[in-house]
């Protein structure tokens, strides 16, 4: 089979809940999705290995309970370890978003390097605004090819990242999307641009094989033009929202 | 009394110990809204306030093992620390206090501990967390403790102690209640009239009368519980008997509120696009060939008064349970809050009551809190501002679903099982049916404290996925939620026809030491009980959404209801006494007619420019931006927004209707027209001082006007209403409810736009005894809110939200001028100045029509509605929004300038239209007159009647965010 259409799988803790827009927002990229609760991969009825793509959602898994993702995270990391170390070495790519990215830092795979941590907002508040976002990685499979910045919001309270040693992440490649201004200029850790407060405004990161994505702001939510509250202002012939290309990168990937 | 938990040894494996952890680094909240400030609002000069929290463990594990488990479950690897309780000491001379959850609420972080704690392979007994306040400043003991009681805790779900508070799991372990008989025999009226204020029942002297009787027939007395679900079934919150009470006017009788006048009126109209209107827990109309959309709106208010997060928190999360009470995924939130004013003087605060500010934000952090988290967006409402709404503030919480045509069954057979899913029982909200039908008083919060609930939207967002996987699937007959009344209306409304056996000890529960009455009538947000015929796969489908379901009981069809702990009978009712046993409830209306004056002149101290009044209405609290409360709603999640609350260049202009596309329901990618839901919103509180009727006409036209402006079809609309009154025993105060009954009716009729749901809220005032055995009473100003929903048929229509190009046309649809009787101008001079307040217009629903007609054709580029404050902060709203300016020439002989800039009314909207489609236009929209163009000048220029108003859009942007003048213009 040369070019098979990837099966994105898309586990839904308690508490996950923008697994439904992340399947749209794969499917209008072409691949096939699967939304599972957790609780039949851990019975083994779902497997992760039947799958091309793991793509963690939004949501507040577990009610958030003892800090957002956490627990989420702990699963990663305990009770999953043997499938996602299988499925690291199997090159899937695997994309956590919001709550999902944070599981992925809680769960020690993203930066992967260094400590890291994604904590209450600046402005101590839960946030839903659109922001612009500039891909940087050339190293991620989902960003290397993106050559516009994204527009779509965060939801979050709990997404201001901070690392041991944000600098070190610029350097190596490993930021994957930095906040920037509605004309791309640098944000500066400047509010709203830098919606959180985030280090080096840091949205997104990958790791150091470029295979897992993690960023707090919702690509998922902006893949229909309809979506884009700058429509009327903005003279966009085509028909797609500015995120769809991630998706469309993580699935080529998937079924290279 | 804490000392006994935190200095045992728990170095030794195998006995069961307490361990504390304290968390840090504290918070130290200086914004405006944290402790801090509210401590200096109140008086009390504290220097500084930090936060910590604290982490309680119970276990047989070695201390090397809690601390592996702090270290993994408490703090985060990166800058946050634990230390045991007992050597977190501050500096000499600050006060520490603890607060924390008290036994028995809902606690989900000290559940998800215990269970994570198992899934890390270091099982413990029991988790909970709570805070750990340090407090520093020359503070007195009762500074101290106003400062814990109004700050730091809530008394409802909280409790406190100096330096150590013990875990909120150390004291359970009660022993089960037990069934109890109520005497009846041989109570006259004023005993049975005593009986049912002693419990609380809020059953009046007619009705114990028919229930005391009942139970002659039957040959004994009735138990505790069986009193309690007469109660609850029979209260005014569950069976709405003011609005079917027939009502002596001085023009006759009149048969029932609702049959007369609200489903009157959905009759008369007889919509086709309506499938099911007043019968279930939401109504049912029409989104397009396939898919239906569920429509409900709650209120919430008692409960938001006394623990004002739990109250909007649960407010929400019940209404989104009625939406799935109907098999219908739940796709959109709405909520119109009321508070006083914030600035109230702490002293001016009656007792027993919150401040409003506390009351603000508490209640805007629970709507946000339930709404994230569940997932659905919260896309529209507003915020009034009533000084009435001190004493009683109001919680509107509305919700949308949506379901395939026909999907939600409703064929509940004798022999179905009952199955119930979702959270356990436990004491709180019991009795909040009967306590919401009652009115408050200074000792409501204490007595009441027990009907106030702690929602947990992560149950409720396993229920609504495991529903919808049980709808697909076809395994169940019947659905219905445990509202207020928990399963006592749940089972109750389900076995009207047929019956039904419930043995109670197969009922989940969260701890022991429960009432057999208390299990039955306890409310729990999120429950939802259903007939099913085979259960298994069910509870096997539960399994896999980790959701809790038991089988309680089945549908009998001998029309009895019987309920067993035991294996002995404690509710043994028949169904048709229990459903329609009540005596119809007669009330007295007086119609008062109070003329208005003819408008005087303002005097030499109220003049104000212009300029003036039009930024202190943009700043008045009920216009001004909520931007900043919308921000920490979650708008966006389902990926269907499509016009936002907050729209324009900057986000942070106001849009009028709200746009989703329900999931789903559009092609993927962006072929072909998409059609979408539109909501918008009415009220019109100013004028319900004056007139209600003319509030309900202008509530519906708002409400019309909104959804218009989001792209509906005004000959496709469905209304829901939402009424707050006072006691309408009292018949002045339901003579205003029957002018606003009667105005709801009449403009759904003109509109043709049918009532397919709706909730009254009475009883909301204060009563205050003042000691000399007479009574004052602050009833809440009379409150209708008004939502119309409707269809798009092309979103790519809508128009946008502020002006978009310089150069276009600006057209006005209605008259140039509006009337100034109970206005926003009156309001912020702070006179009423007499007139008229406005009036229907029979061509408004033309008006209507014809922007709808011109949207249709892809004619209008943005457009927005003249509301609150007439033409003069449309403009300016809208001239923001876009960040452009205006320039507008309107003349009218007949009124002074200020009717043109500030007048308000019915059907009127600003539209913006390119010049080369000026024709068309006229053409479609006759009632349209063009009144000027859009600029580039950034400033609003207005000139009526020769009369100039120029403001630029940085002090309209400084007013309406509230960011410079509010202080000035006070209220």
């Amino acid at each position: 089979m040369t070019s098979m259409t990837p099966s994105v799988l898309i586990p839904i803790a308690p508490g996950t809940n923008r697994n439904a827009e992340l399947a749209i927002a794969f499917e209008a990229a072409g691949a096939v999705t699967a939304q599972v609760p957790l609780e039949a991969i851990r019975t083994g009825e779902t497997k992760l290995a039947d799958h091309q793509i793991l793509a963690l959602p939004g949501g507040f898994s577990y009610g958030d309970a003892l800090g957002a993702g956490r627990l989420l995270g702990l699963d990663l990391s305990g009770w999953f370890a043997d499938q996602m170390n299988e499925a690291v070495e199997r090159e899937m790519p695997i994309i956590g978003i919001c709550n999902g990215f944070q599981a992925l830092v809680k769960a020690g795979l993203l930066p992967g390097n260094q400590l890291a941590s994604l904590t209450e907002n600046n402005n101590g508040r839960f946030e839903c605004r659109w922001v612009t976002l500039s891909p940087r990685s050339s190293r991620s499979v989902w960003t290397s090819e993106l050559n516009e910045d994204l527009r779509c919001p965060i939801a979050h309270g709990e997404g201001r990242f901070v690392g041991d040693d944000a600098a070190q992440l610029v350097a190596a490649d490993q930021v994957a999307f930095a906040y920037v201004d509605a004309s791309g200029g640098p944000a500066n850790g400047s509010y709203p641009a830098n919606p959180n407060g985030s280090d080096v405004d840091i949205a997104g990161v990958t790791d150091a094989s470029g295979l897992i994505l993690g960023l707090m702001p919702h690509p998922e939510d902006h893949v229909f033009r309809r979506q884009d509250p700058l429509r009327a202002r903005r003279n966009a012939e085509a028909g797609t929202g500015s995120c769809l290309g991630l998706f469309s990168a993580g699935v080529k990937a998937a079924a290279s | 009394m804490s000392d006994t938990h935190t200095t045992r040894t728990v170095g030794s494996a195998g006995e069961m110990a307490d361990r504390a952890f304290v968390i840090g680094p504290g918070r130290d909240d200086r914004s405006s809204d944290g402790p801090k400030a509210k401590a200096h609002m109140l008086g009390i000069a504290v220097d500084r306030i930090v936060e910590f929290r604290v982490g309680h463990i119970r276990s047989n594990l070695t201390t090397e093992e809690t601390a592996r488990l702090a270290d993994r479950l408490l703090i985060e690897p990166v800058g946050q620390w634990w230390v045991d309780r007992d050597g977190h000491q501050p500096e000499a001379g600050v006060i520490v206090v603890e607060t924390g959850l008290r036994p028995g609420v809902t606690d989900r972080e000290g559940a998800e501990l215990v269970r994570a704690a198992a899934q890390f392979g270091l099982p413990i007994e029991a988790g909970a967390v709570a805070k750990r306040w340090f407090i520093e400043g020359q503070l007195s003991p009762a500074e101290t403790e106003l400062l814990i009681e109004r700050v730091l805790h809530n008394d409802v779900i909280e409790r406190w102690a100096y330096k150590a508070l013990p875990p909120s799991h150390a004291d359970q372990g009660a022993v089960d209640g037990t069934t109890a008989f109520i005497t009846l025999t041989g109570l006259g009226y004023d005993g049975l009239v005593e009986l049912s204020q002693q419990r609380r029942l809020g059953l009046t002297g007619d009705e114990m009368v028919v229930i005391q009787e009942w139970f002659g027939e039957q040959g004994r007395e009735p138990t505790d519980a069986e009193l309690e679900m007469l109660a609850q079934t029979w209260s005014e919150h569950c069976s709405h008997k003011t609005f079917r009470a027939v009502i002596e006017t001085d023009d006759g009788e009149i048969d029932g509120l609702l049959k007369t006048y609200l489903r009157g009126a959905t009759d008369a109209i007889d919509a086709p696009w309506v499938e099911s209107a007043f019968v279930d827990n939401a109504g049912i109309v029409h989104f397009d060939d396939t898919y239906d959309l569920a429509l409900k709106a709650e209120t919430h208010n008692h409960p938001s008064a006394l623990e004002p997060f739990g109250g909007a928190n649960t407010g929400v999360g019940g209404v989104v349970r009625d939406i799935l009470g109907v098999s219908a995924q739940p796709i959109a939130i709405t909520d119109i809050l009321c508070f006083g004013p914030e600035d109230l003087p702490p002293a001016d605060v009656p007792e027993g009551v919150l401040h409003p500010q506390r009351i603000r934000s508490g209640v805007i952090a629970g709507v946000g809190d339930y709404g994230n988290k569940i997932g659905v967006p919260n896309i529209g409402g507003s915020i009034l501002h009533d000084p009435s709404y001190t004493t009683t503030p109001l919680v509107f919480a509305g919700c949308i679903g949506l379901l395939p045509r026909g999907s939600n069954p409703t064929n509940a057979q004798a022999g179905d099982f009952i199955v119930v899913l979702g959270g356990a029982v436990g004491r709180d909200g019991v009795g909040g049916a009967t306590f919401s039908s009652q009115s408050m008083t200074t000792d409501t919060a204490d007595v009441a404290g027990s009907s106030v609930q702690i929602g947990d939207p992560v149950v409720e967002k396993g229920l609504i996925d495991l529903v919808l996987a049980a709808r697909e699937m076809g395994l169940y007959t019947a659905i219905t939620d445990c509202g207020a009344g928990g399963l006592s209306s749940a089972v109750g409304e389900m076995a009207e026809v047929l019956g039904a056996e419930v043995d109670l000890e197969t009922v989940p529960r969260k701890y022991p030491g429960l009432a057999p009455w208390e299990v039955w009538l306890s409310e729990a947000q999120e429950r939802m009980v259903l007939a099913v015929p085979d259960p298994g796969p069910l509870l096997e489908l539960a399994k896999k959404w980790q959701v809790e379901a038991a089988v309680i009981g089945k549908f009998t069809g001998d029309g009895r209801l019987q309920v067993k702990t035991g294996g002995v009978n404690f509710i043994d009712l028949n169904t048709t006494f229990l459903h329609d046993g009540r005596p119809r409830l007669r009330l007295k209306a007086s119609l008062a007619d109070s003329p208005r004056l003819p408008r005087s002149e303002a005097s030499e101290d109220e003049a104000m420019s212009a300029e003036e009044i039009l930024l202190a209405i943009l700043a008045h609290p009920s216009v001004r931006s909520n931007e900043e409360v919308i921000r920490t709603y979650d708008h966006e999640i389902l990926g269907g927004t499509v016009i936002r609350p907050y729209g324009g260049v900057e986000q942070d202009g106001p849009a009028d209707g709200t746009v989703i596309v329900p999931p789903g329901t559009a092609t993927m990618g962006d072929v072909g027209p998409v059609a979408g839901a539109v909501v918008g919103i009415g009220s019109a509180i100013l004028i319900g001082r004056h007139d209600c009727e003319a509030m309900a006409w202008a509530a519906v036209d708002e409400a019309v006007r909104n959804a218009v402006v989001g792209g509906a079809d005004p000959d496709q609309l469905s209304l829901l209403d939402n009424f707050a009154w006072g006691n309408p025993t009292h018949p002045e105060t339901l003579g205003q409810l029957v002018a606003a009954c009667k105005g709801c009716h009449d403009a759904a009729l003109a509109q043709g736009a049918p009532y397919v749901s709706g909730k009254d809220s009475l009883f909301n005032e204060f009563v205050v005894e003042d000691g000399a055995g007479g009574k004052t009473r602050d009833p809440v100003t009379p409150t209708l809110i008004i939502t119309a929903v409707g269809i798009t048929p092309d979103v790519d229509k809508v128009p946008a939200t502020g002006v978009v190009s310089a150069g276009n046309d600006v057209w006005l649809i209605g008259p140039a001028a509006g009337n100034l009787g109970a206005s926003y101008h009156d309001e912020v001079i702070g006179t009423d100045l007499g007139g008229p307040v406005p009036a229907p217009n029979p061509d408004a629903v033309g008006h209507h029509r014809q922007l709808f007609a011109a949207i249709r054709q892809g004619l209008v580029v943005s457009a927005h509605d003249l509301s609150d404050g007439g033409l003069a902060v449309a403009a300016a709203e809208w001239a923001f929004a876009g960040r452009l300016g205006l320039e507008l020439q309107l003349e009218d002989s007949q009124v002074g300038a200020d009717a043109i800039m500030f007048g308000e009314g019915p059907g009127r909207y600003l539209v913006e239209v390119a010049p080369d489609q000026q024709d068309r236009f006229a053409s479609l929209v006759p009632a349209a007159d063009r009144v000027g163009s859009v600029t580039d000048s950034g400033e609003l220029q207005l000139t009526a009647n020769g009369q100039d108003l120029r403001v630029g859009l940085e002090s309209v942007g400084s007013a309406f965010k509230n960011t410079a003048i509010t202080s000035e213009v006070g209220q």
